[in-house]
């Protein structure tokens, strides 16, 4: 893995607009607007950012939104929380899916 | 890896030197009723430094003698000093603006009663801690019950006149982040303050936003966490060389406890006192000299050229 993620390739992102530039622009125009102060504070966006960082499992999103985080005055009782929210859903959305292998089965199960 | 004296020489073409010594700041001890967990100087309850009356009179003197515009009083908790007032006093007679840098809660001890009005009385500018708006992040930095403490002070000092437009008395704060992360935007934090505290009833200047430094306790902290090398690189990688015209240690001269002369407050927790070149005593103040000192510099400097700058 480590030759897959490198941390410090969180701080060259910018490197990512290399070749599209006017793609990337527009990228990081609506994401940073995405994460502004509206009719939910950045503080609870932070908290969304974070849960989905784990839900996707991506080691730089976590990077980013647990700084985010903190930033926002959060401690590891908050982040624990969000982890669990979001472990939460997916673990509710693979359960789901049991519905789905019990209609499969109870069509061909003798 | 490059020396922060090498990077500073390609951004100017030459060695951070001072641009002259408006500001004498005196660091009149370290003994401190809170212990927090980002003090540079690790300060708290057990410190026992403290400045003298006669090193307190050495710099009275170096500010009358030289006409020093400004004197900014720090420590530890300069309040739990019993020759405060005297400073101040003594300060603002030589014709000074004083500034004292205040955690806030200490003027809650008995040893600090009737300080803000005698700051009030005085003209004193108060340049406040208040490393986060959020009570829970303040409490674990520095200790329970900390953030209601500090708004009740902030309140009394809000009714003494402090922070309110015309009154001409100057209520400044100071934000700190709560960990090993470089603070965000200075305006947009000013602004969260601004309206956060103003629905506490509190209001106040300016918001100062000031970068973690790498040495005493919060060293000790990134030690433990195994973060020093990765926040070494955080701010090394934020160096901005805009940053190095407003650097507090080229328009000041930092004074320890026992009168030693410091390029800044850092530099005293790292034990390194201005250029061997300029007389490095309070009694020996020479600010012609000093004026045009070299600045001393070691890695931790990276954290005040980090993006905005802690200037």
């Amino acid at each position: 893995m480590a030759d897959y993620y490198n941390s410090d390739d969180l701080e060259r992102f910018g490197e990512v607009g290399k070749y599209k530039p006017e793609l990337f622009r527009k990228f990081m125009e609506w994401y940073q607007a995405s994460l502004e102060d509206g009719a939910l504070t950045k503080r609870e966006k932070a908290l969304i950012g974070l849960g989905v960082a784990h839900a996707i499992q991506c080691p730089y999103c976590i990077d980013a939104f647990t700084r985010e985080c903190v930033a926002e005055g959060m401690d590891m009782e908050h982040i624990t929380e969000a982890v669990h929210t979001a472990s939460a859903v997916r673990g509710g959305a693979a359960l789901i899916h049991g519905l789905q292998a019990g209609n499969t089965a109870e069509k061909i199960l003798l | 890896m490059r020396s922060f004296d090498d990077t500073v020489r390609e951004a100017l073409g030459g060695p951070l030197t001072a641009a002259g010594v408006v500001i004498l700041q005196l660091n009149i001890g370290y003994v401190c009723n809170l212990r927090c967990k980002h003090c540079h100087l690790s300060a708290g309850p057990e410190r026992g430094e403290r400045m003298s009356l006669e090193t307190m009179d050495e710099a009275l003197r170096a500010v009358r003698r030289h006409g020093i515009p400004t004197v900014d009083i720090t420590g530890g908790a300069p309040e739990l000093s019993p020759r405060l007032r005297h400073l101040v006093a003594g300060a603002r007679a030589a014709g000074a603006h004083v500034i004292v840098r205040s955690n806030l809660t200490v003027l809650l001890e008995p040893a600090a009663a009737g300080l803000p009005e005698f700051y009030r009385d005085q003209g004193v500018e108060v340049v406040a801690s208040l490393p986060h708006v959020v009570g829970a992040s303040v409490d674990r930095v520095r200790g329970g019950g900390t953030f209601e403490k500090s708004l009740s002070v902030l309140r009394r000092l809000n009714g003494l006149g402090y922070g309110k437009k015309g009154t001409g008395l100057v209520l400044n704060l100071v934000y700190n982040p709560p960990g090993a992360i470089l603070p965000g935007p200075q305006k947009e934090l000013e602004d969260r303050y601004r309206r956060e505290l103003a629905a506490q009833g509190i209001v106040f200047d300016r918001l100062f936003t000031f970068a973690n430094m790498a040495l005493g306790r919060f060293r000790e902290f990134l030690v433990r966490s195994r973060g020093l090398e990765s926040y070494l690189a955080q701010v090394r990688r934020a160096f901005n060389p805009a940053t190095l015209d407003g650097l507090m240690c080229r328009h000041l001269v930092s004074v320890r406890w026992d009168g030693t002369l410091f390029d800044c407050d850092f530099n005293q927790a790292t034990d390194l006192p201005v250029e061997a070149a300029c007389p490095r005593h309070i009694s020996a103040f020479d600010p012609g000299r000093l004026a045009r000192r070299r600045i001393v510099t070691g890695e931790h400097c990276f954290v005040c050229t980090a993006g905005a700058g802690t200037g």
